[in-house]
Order: C-alpha cells, then sequence, then structure tokens
C-alpha cells in the first residue's frame, strides 16, 4: 500500500513537473494556449468523472454549469476592460444604455471569482434537490439536464442585451493585472491554470478516496440497498452533482481568459455531451483517467479538424461507438480490457489458465449502469 | 501491478503527446500547405500565404462554401495572371465550422502558425466578434465579404460588403418612397437582426414610420406558425426580414400555408440572394423584395465576365451572389492594395488601401481610407418566378460608406 | 378572438409533429429502456427519402409512395443498429444513449456527404399548398395533413398493440420481460419487431417534417429534445401518455411563444416540466409495479 502510492505521489510529482517546465520550453505560444484550454477541459471532465463515474448520474448539462462560471468571470472582464463608468461593447450596439442591476456586482473580483463556482454548484443543487428527491434518475435525468442545456442556450441567446447574444461575451483584455494579450503574462495564467488543475486533481481523489466516497459508489452501485441501509441517496448524490457543477463553473472561469471567448455555442447539448465523451474515453472512476480523456480528445480534435475537417464527426462518432462498445474503462483501462479479452481468450482454449481477474471491475461499471 | 504500469504508460502517453503536438504542427502543417513547405515569413520563396476562413461544416456551411469558392477563384486568376509581386498566392483553407470560438482559434492559427500575409474570412457577425480580438492582438489583417450591421471599424479589417447606409436605409427610404410605412420586423436571433433592428427603430421613429411588433427566432428554427398568426393579426404593410440561413425556407412555406403572397404580406430580405432564392423556392418568394449591392443580372462587363468564369468552373447550375461578389472584390483589392505597398507588410497595405479602386461585378467600388469600408452602389431588387432577381431601384452611384451612421441625425444615440 | 383559434390550432398541430416523432421513441424507450439518441437521423433517412423520390416519382406520388418507403427506410436502419450495437448494450441505458449519439454523428457527416452540406427542398405536391379557412382563420393544409398523419398512425399502432398478435406480445414484453420470457414469447425477436416499428415511425415523421421547412442533415436534432421531453412526461411507453404530452407541450409552447417570444417559451416549458416532475415523477401515466428500479 504505501509503495503504491508513493509511486503515484511520484507520478503526480512528473507529470507536474512536465506541465510546469516541460511544456513552456516545448511548445509554442499558440499551442501552449491550446494546451492550457485542454487543461481547463480537464478540471471540468474531473468534476463530470465525479457525478458519472463514480455517482452514476449521467448529465448531458455539464455545459450549463462550464457557462454560469464562464460568465460570470466574463462578465467581471467585460467591465474590467471597459473601464469604470463604461458599458461593455456589445450593451452599446444591443440598445442598452444603463448597466443593468445582474451585472453591478461582478464589477468586484471578490465577488465574480468565487460566484463563478457557488453559482453552478447552487443551480445544481437547487436542480438536484428537486429532481433525486423525487427518484429521477438514470435516463430521465440525462434528458432533463439535457433540456437544462437547451433551455439555458436559448435563454442566453435571448437575451442580447445581457448576455451579448450569440455572440457570447468577447474582446477581454486583463485578469488581475495579467494583460491577456502579453505572451508573458499568458504563460503565467497558465501555470495559474496547472495550479488549479492540480488541486482539483487532489481535491477530486482524496474525495472519492474518502468514506463519502465509498458512500457515492454505493449509491451508484445499488442505490435502494443505501436506503435501506439508513442514508439518503437523494443528498449524496445532490452533493456530488453541485460539487461537479462547481468544478465546472471553474473551469469555465479559467477558459474564458485562456480563450478569450464565452458564448452559448460552446454550452449547447453538443458541447455538453462531448463532455462526457471525454471522460469515457479517458475512463470513468479513475481520476487521471478523466483528465487524459479531456487533454486526448481535444487534442485529437483540433488536429485531425486542421487535417480533415469532416472526418473529423466521423473520427468522434466512431469513437463514441468503439469506446462504449469494446472498451468501457476508457484509455485508463486499456490494459485490462486488453488482458481481460485475452485471458478470456485464452479461458477458452486451456482451462487451467483462470488467474486473471482482470475485466471484473468492467462488471462493476456494467452493473451500475443496469442499476441507473 | 498491472495497473501501476498502466499508469507509467499513460504517463509516456502523454508526453509523446506534447512532443509531437509541439513539433508535428508548428512547422505549418495545414492540409493546403503542400507547396513552398518552409514555413517563415508569408512571402517566403516564391509564393504568398493567404487564409481563407469560412464554415465548410455546419449550419452556415450553405452560404460560407460559395464565397470559399470564388475566393478562390479569384485567387486562381490572379495566380494564372502572373501572382502578385510576382509571387503566387498560395490559400492555406481553415474551417469555422459555423462555430464562433473555433473562428477566432482558427484566425489565430492562420497568423501565428501559418504566417499568412491576410485572411479571407467570416459571414455571421458572430464570427467577426469573434476574430476581431485576435485580429488586432496579433496585428493581422482580416478581410470580411458580408453585409453587416455597422457600428464598426476596426483597424485591422477591411469591410467589402455593404454597412447599413449602403444596404438598410436605401431599402427603409425605398419602402417610405412606396407610401409602405406600418413594418413588422422579424429575424434570427443573433447580433446583426437585433442590431439591424434597432437601427430600423430609430429611423422609423424619425420618418413617421411605425413598428407593429418585433420577433426573434434562434438560427434554424423551423417553426414559425405563431410569427405568421402574429403577423396577420398585426396587419403590417411589410415586413423587414433578417432571418438568416434555413428559418427562410420554414418561414416562407409557412406564410404560403396561410395564402399570403407578396401582395398580402410584402417582405423585404437582406439575407436573401440568389442562393438562398434558389433553396427556398421561387415560388414562394415571386414578388417580394430584396436589398443588396449586387445580383446575377447586375449589368456591366466585369459582372458578365465573373458569372461566366463562375459557371465554367462550378457547374452551369450554379449562382452567383453578394457575399460571393464581395468576397471575389475583397482578393482583387487586396491585391491591388499590395501591389501599391510593394510589400505584404498589414500596416504598409493599410496605408496604400486609401482610394483603391476596382472594377468589381457590382460597378465601381473604392476603399474608403477612413473607415476601411468600400463605396457601393444600393440596388433594390424584386425576386422574378425564375429565381433571377431583378433591380427596380438603385442608388446611382456608389454610397460613401458611413458605419457609425455620422450622417445621419436620427441615429445620434446609436453609438 | 379568431387569432386564439388560430393559436390553438398551431398548437395542436406542433403536438401533433411531436406526437410522431415521439411515437417511435416511446416504444423504444418503454419496452427496451434504449434511450436512441439517433432517432433523429431516422427523421433525416425519411425526410431524404421523400427528396430522392421526389425527382422521379413527381410531387404527389412522391410525399405519399414516400410514406411507406420512409417505413421501411428509416426501419431498416434502426434495424440494422439494434442487431449490431444496441443490443450488446442490453442493460447498459446510458452507454447505450452514448453509442447512439456517436451514431448519430456519424449519419449526419454521411448525410452531408451524401446529398451536401446545404439544405434541400421538398416541394409540396399543389393540393398540400396554401391554406383553407376554418372558423374564421386559414389553416394551413400541411399542418391538416400533419395532424391527419399523427391520427392515422396513432390508430395503426392502436390497432396493432391491441388487436394483433404480434402487438400484444410487445405490450407483454413491455410490461414485464422475464415473465413474457418465460411464457415462450421470443423477447429479442420482439426486441427487433419494436425497433423497427419505432425507427419506422421516425421515418414517417420525417416525411411530415418536409412540408414544414427544408431538409437538412440536422433536421432531427431541432426536434429531438423535445420529443424526449414528450415521452419523460407522458411515462414511459404509453401511448396515451405520450397524446396527452404531445398536445400539452405543443400547446404551452404556442401559447407561451404568443404571449411572450420563442426564446421564453422554452424556458418556461422547461421549468413546466420540472414542476410536473415533481407532483409526477413517473409521468401522466404510470405502469404500476412493485419492481424497485
Amino acid at each position: 500500500m504505501k509503495a503504491k502510492s508513493l509511486r503515484s505521489h511520484t507520478l503526480f510529482v512528473l507529470v507536474g513537473l512536465l506541465l510546469v517546465f516541460g511544456a513552456p520550453s516545448l511548445l509554442s505560444d499558440f499551442r501552449l494556449s491550446l494546451l492550457a484550454k485542454y487543461l481547463c477541459f480537464a478540471i471540468l471532465a474531473i468534476g463530470v468523472d465525479l457525478s458519472w463515474g463514480y455517482g452514476g448520474m449521467l448529465a448531458l448539462g455539464q455545459g450549463v454549469f462550464f457557462g454560469l462560471g464562464g460568465y460570470c468571470m466574463g462578465m467581471y472582464l467585460k467591465l474590467k476592460s471597459a473601464g469604470p463608468g463604461q458599458l461593455p461593447d456589445f450593451m452599446t450596439w444591443s440598445g442598452v444604455d444603463k448597466l443593468p442591476a445582474l451585472w453591478k456586482p461582478f464589477r468586484y473580483a471578490w465577488f465574480a471569482l468565487p460566484m463563478a463556482v457557488l453559482l453552478p454548484a447552487f443551480v445544481a443543487w437547487m436542480l438536484g434537490s428537486l429532481i433525486f428527491r423525487q427518484r429521477v434518475r438514470g435516463a430521465y435525468f440525462a434528458i432533463l439536464t439535457q433540456a437544462l442545456a437547451v433551455a439555458f442556450v436559448t435563454l442566453l441567446v435571448g437575451q442580447q442585451g445581457l448576455t451579448g447574444g450569440t455572440n457570447g461575451l468577447t474582446n477581454v483584455r486583463d485578469l488581475l493585472g495579467l494583460n491577456l494579450r502579453d505572451s508573458g503574462d499568458r504563460h503565467v495564467l497558465y501555470l495559474i491554470v496547472v495550479g488549479v488543475l492540480g488541486v482539483v486533481f487532489i481535491i477530486a481523489r482524496q474525495l472519492v478516496r474518502s468514506r463519502y466516497g465509498r458512500l457515492l459508489v454505493a449509491v451508484r452501485d445499488g442505490e435502494d440497498r443505501v436506503r435501506f441501509l439508513g442514508y439518503d441517496p437523494a443528498k449524496v448524490k445532490t452533493s456530488a452533482f453541485a460539487i461537479s457543477a462547481g468544478m465546472a463553473g471553474l473551469a469555465g472561469a479559467l477558459f474564458v481568459p485562456v480563450v478569450g471567448i464565452i458564448s452559448p455555442a460552446l454550452l449547447g447539448v453538443v458541447p455538453s455531451i462531448e463532455m462526457v465523451i471525454w471522460v469515457a474515453v479517458g475512463g470513468r472512476a479513475t481520476i487521471y483517467g478523466a483528465a487524459l480523456g479531456a487533454v486526448v480528445v481535444n487534442w485529437a480534435k483540433t488536429n485531425l479538424s486542421e487535417r480533415y475537417p469532416s472526418g473529423w464527426l466521423y473520427f468522434q462518432g466512431a469513437l463514441f461507438v468503439i469506446v462504449m462498445m469494446f472498451a468501457p474503462r476508457g484509455l485508463a483501462g486499456i490494459r485490462s480490457t486488453v488482458s481481460g479479452t485475452v485471458a478470456h481468450l485464452r479461458a477458452r482454449f486451456d482451462w487451467r489458465d483462470r488467474s486473471s481477474g482482470a475485466g471484473s471491475s468492467t462488471d462493476v461499471i456494467d452493473r451500475a449502469e443496469a442499476v441507473a | 501491478m498491472q495497473r501501476r504500469q498502466w499508469r507509467w504508460l499513460a504517463i509516456v502517453l502523454t508526453a509523446v503527446a506534447l512532443v509531437t503536438a509541439a513539433c508535428g504542427d508548428d512547422s505549418g502543417g495545414a492540409a493546403t500547405t503542400n507547396e513552398g513547405g518552409s514555413a517563415g515569413t508569408a512571402a517566403s520563396g516564391d509564393t504568398i500565404k493567404v487564409g481563407i476562413l469560412h464554415s465548410l461544416s455546419g449550419t452556415m456551411s450553405i452560404s460560407e462554401v460559395t464565397v470559399k469558392n470564388s475566393e478562390l477563384m479569384a485567387i486562381d486568376e490572379i495566380n494564372a495572371a502572373g501572382g502578385v509581386l510576382g509571387k503566387k498566392i498560395q490559400p492555406v483553407i481553415e474551417d469555422g465550422a459555423s462555430d464562433w470560438p473555433t473562428f477566432a482559434e482558427k484566425a489565430k492559427k492562420l497568423i501565428q502558425v501559418d504566417k499568412v500575409a491576410t485572411v479571407f474570412g467570416g459571414w455571421t457577425s458572430a464570427s467577426r466578434k469573434a476574430m476581431l480580438p485576435v485580429f488586432e492582438e496579433t496585428k493581422g489583417l482580416l478581410w470580411y465579404p458580408v453585409q453587416y450591421e455597422g457600428l464598426e471599424a476596426s483597424p485591422n479589417i477591411f469591410y467589402t460588403g455593404a454597412t447599413t447606409n449602403q444596404q438598410i436605409i436605401p431599402a427603409l427610404d425605398y419602402l417610405k418612397a412606396q407610401g409602405k410605412t406600418k413594418i413588422y420586423l422579424v429575424g434570427s436571433d443573433y447580433v446583426f437582426p437585433r442590431t439591424a433592428n434597432k437601427e430600423i427603430k430609430a429611423y422609423a421613429a424619425a420618418n413617421g414610420m411605425t413598428i407593429l411588433g418585433e420577433e426573434y427566432k434562434p438560427l434554424g428554427d423551423t417553426e414559425f406558425e405563431t410569427i405568421v398568426n402574429k403577423l396577420v393579426a398585426a396587419k403590417p404593410d411589410a415586413v423587414f426580414n433578417t432571418l438568416n440561413g434555413d428559418s427562410n425556407v420554414a418561414f416562407f412555406k409557412q406564410l404560403d400555408g396561410k395564402n399570403l403572397k407578396a401582395k398580402d404580406m410584402l417582405t423585404v430580405s437582406v439575407s436573401i440572394a440568389e442562393e438562398e432564392v434558389k433553396s427556398i423556392g421561387p415560388k414562394y418568394l415571386t414578388d417580394h423584395l430584396v436589398a443588396w449591392n449586387y445580383y446575377q443580372t447586375t449589368d456591366n462587363p466585369a459582372n458578365k465576365k465573373f458569372v461566366e468564369a463562375f459557371k465554367a468552373k462550378y457547374g452551369n447550375d450554379k449562382v452567383t451572389s453578394d457575399p460571393m461578389e464581395a468576397g471575389y472584390t475583397a482578393v482583387y483589392l487586396w491585391k491591388a492594395s499590395v501591389e501599391k505597398a510593394g510589400s505584404t507588410d498589414v500596416e504598409k497595405v493599410k496605408a496604400a488601401s486609401k482610394g483603391i479602386t476596382f472594377e468589381a461585378p457590382e460597378g465601381k467600388v473604392t476603399i474608403d481610407g477612413e473607415n476601411q469600408h468600400v463605396y457601393k452602389t444600393a440596388r433594390i431588387g424584386l425576386i422574378g418566378s425564375d429565381g433571377q432577381i431583378k433591380e427596380v431601384w438603385n442608388s446611382g452611384s456608389p454610397v460613401k460608406p458611413d458605419p457609425y451612421l455620422k450622417g445621419y441625425p436620427w441615429a445620434a444615440g446609436l453609438s | 378572438m379568431s387569432s386564439y383559434f388560430s393559436q390553438f390550432f398551431t398548437g395542436i398541430s406542433l403536438g401533433a409533429v411531436l406526437l410522431l416523432i415521439a411515437m417511435g421513441l416511446t416504444f423504444t424507450f418503454g419496452q427496451m429502456n434504449v434511450i436512441n439518441m439517433a432517432h433523429g437521423e431516422l427523421i433525416m433517412a425519411g425526410a431524404y427519402t421523400v427528396f430522392m423520390l421526389q425527382g422521379p416519382l413527381g410531387e404527389t406520388g412522391s410525399l405519399l409512395i414516400a410514406l411507406p418507403v420512409a417505413f421501411v427506410t428509416a426501419g431498416a436502419i434502426g434495424l440494422v443498429l439494434e442487431v449490431v450495437l444496441i443490443r450488446r448494450l442490453y442493460g447498459r441505458p446510458l452507454d447505450t444513449l452514448l453509442v447512439t449519439w456517436g451514431i448519430s454523428l456519424m449519419l449526419q457527416q454521411l448525410a452531408r456527404d451524401l446529398f451536401g452540406a446545404p439544405n434541400v427542398q421538398v416541394n409540396a405536391p399543389d393540393w398540400l399548398r396554401g391554406g383553407v379557412e376554418v372558423f374564421g382563420t386559414v389553416v394551413a393544409k400541411s399542418r391538416l395533413f400533419t395532424i391527419a398523419l399523427a391520427i392515422a398512425c396513432l390508430a395503426m399502432i392502436w390497432f396493432f398493440l391491441n388487436r394483433l398478435a404480434q402487438g400484444r406480445r410487445m405490450r407483454a414484453v413491455m410490461q414485464n420481460r422475464p415473465l413474457a420470457a418465460c411464457a415462450g414469447i421470443p423477447t429479442d425477436q420482439v426486441d427487433r419487431l419494436t425497433f423497427f416499428i419505432g425507427s419506422g415511425l421516425a421515418g414517417v415523421a420525417g416525411v411530415a417534417l418536409t412540408l414544414l421547412g427544408s431538409i437538412g442533415p440536422t433536421l432531427g436534432t431541432n426536434y429531438i429534445v423535445d420529443a424526449f421531453l414528450v415521452v419523460v412526461v407522458g411515462g414511459l411507453g404509453h401511448l396515451r401518455g405520450a397524446v396527452i404530452a404531445a398536445l400539452a407541450l405543443g400547446l404551452m409552447n404556442s401559447f407561451v411563444e404568443y404571449w411572450t417570444s420563442g426564446s421564453i417559451a422554452k424556458v418556461v416549458v422547461f421549468v413546466g416540466i420540472v414542476a410536473f416532475l415533481q407532483v409526477r415523477p413517473q409521468g401522466i401515466v404510470v405502469l404500476r409495479t412493485r419492481g424497485l428500479t
């Protein structure tokens, strides 16, 4: 046990070093800011993994929470760019001549930054406590969250004066003294993203190892049994959903200064479901798998869509199908999936070899899905 | 034990991924980069790289692919005639995927990785607004070929489509002259219709017109029955239509479902050109009005040549439209500016562009040095049952672009 | 007054469209607990069928012949999906959802490559153009056709489920799969039939949609989320629930939009649904069961 955790600590430090020192020296500014974007997505993916991989709640509206975080940050940055007493540019061309009351508190960093995490968590908590209390779950929950994404995006688009409409919030310049157009400062921003990812990673890891984490997995695998034991599964699920939303919000808040835009197109049904596939590809119910999946899939997206614009959609579709059908544990489980298959094949031909226990955790996931 | 080993593998994979990302792509690896392989400055060797950035996939691809085609045609023509400054133009094509953040990302890639001399691209105002900070930050140059809502003049963008006073205001003047003063506004829900409608409302207030109502639908929406019901109840003289893309099909089909022809419910559209007429079906659109600066039927020698060349290159059933013409013109205006400047350097090109003229298919166009827009002739057209648009009015001479509507007292509060 | 009537009619016709789309979903979802995200692309397949037939057959012929052809085409695609993929994911509904989403992405791109990215047009036959006057308002004939089509499909499905042996088997599997299997019903055959019919109905819905707007690769995605909501509100696998839910959502959408605006309507409807699920978490029609999950 000790050797094991020592090893994973070493690994954590190694990856950390690679991201902090390796990447900036290897990558051009353009690629580095892309990497920063992927790492934002990795933060979000860890959240998705908590609710889906560990909690069995498939939320197809994670984009909403990402967006709430992003817009909180975006509003702050827009007001900062506009300067004191001035209106953000899009309000001018949308015919708004007074700063709406909703925007006023976002002038202050001490309000806007915490809100980027707290607001999505709160919305998720509200929604979760309404939905889970009624024991709406599984596919019903997935569809409801998807409808939430539709409603949220329609609302954002429809309120151009308040939200910038389809354009979203663009043209942001500085964040807490960092000039977002300066390459040195963008490097600092990248390091901030790496740092936040590290903290989120540790939090998530401690969480799933704690008593609460075991309870969450238990709810995934047998909600009714947990209830019979005297726990309230609704509370467990609601809190996990809220934490996951908070992480999505955090990711959104970092995404805005990194990419320089937040718009409804990033938050709708399609991007939200893509977020789930990152986790599926990386390997659900492993924290590092989720983060890895987000980076790898987005990296592939950037590169493939640069070369074959239409091929990307085929590839993405095939990725969904192949991962779900043949490697439900994703990249993180590819080894045991392969060795499980090999063992399975070998067992067919050689009855003596039954020692390999690989593949059993795949069964756990399968059963969890069946129950959900 | 196996699992531990796998983790090491994961790390190695990530590292490999990072290194490939670093080495593999910065040497300028877009699909079209196949000649003059060495990256460096835009004008290295005997080619000049330019970016073409339109949506080749997604909901906007229907419109943007045609503009990409006409821009490529202009590039081919220029290359065939000897190129620019003795060098061939080499297009680097990127897909904006109808997604605004993707436009910003690809624009950055074109400038920083491919090091293009200039970019021709964009269609929706949302994509332009997303790209604008990128071009200002990297000091790049964008040629934007579509009519838009005005109230913008970035030093790093040339606008070769119409601004408001070259399209929407002439259309309103025309309606007013025809005695049609009760107007209903229907548009897609994004920045162009909303801002254009804000300007229309200001115009109406100053010109004795009444706005009976204002309705928006998300891009791509196909349920218009409620809006049609509202139109029937309001009985406007004309509907000012700023719907974009596929929604137009549903809107006109559903007007037809209520037995409403042009004589019962006249519409004036600013986003329906020949291409869209073809896809909606001329029988739903006969006798409705549109406002643009160019039609396929526009009568002059440059246009005759343009239409013939386009059909020869892309097929006889293809039509030409205003944004395609503006994209085509943009390439030639850039060429003329580069030749005058003797360099592809952005600042020198901008300085040289002042007053550059070109005999475009729409007639003579001139770059206004002040705001980097273009003098264009406004034209109102009537859609015929054959799908072609017949000009019923034009402004006589090219109109000076006025993106901030400074020449109109009623527009004082707008910007 | 007449504007309220025409708005009422708009709501009903929207409800009819939703019902046509949701009818197929309610079977596959209800019986097999499969959320088929590619349902929207089956709708698209039906719509493109009309487009393909339009050339050789002319407008009237293509529309009428397209109904059975689209049913079979979409049904066949659905059947292939069931046999090749979905059957293997039985009991993993959330994984099925993601797999079918992947399929839907590929089908969309396939449509783009086959028919081109631009939307295509189906010309409605002349007898479906224009409108007729009913109680002082003009009602579009294409809408009447859609409503008639929804009613006809409903009647046929009702007949099938209640009067034919195949249909009764389907209901048996839907209500209690193990018991049905014990009674000797070949459940996997029934599953395949269900999937064929459910997917076929999507094709028919696609034919109806060609009358309202244009046909493009993303045609299905515009309607699919609403259709899923109909299924959720209606209750699993219940035609009666689906009918009530579709009409209620259609009317609610059209009236809220009439009084406010399109974007507000979407939000109001969503809030309404969440509120409704507080009262009836299982939907309008509930299958009584002693089972736990």
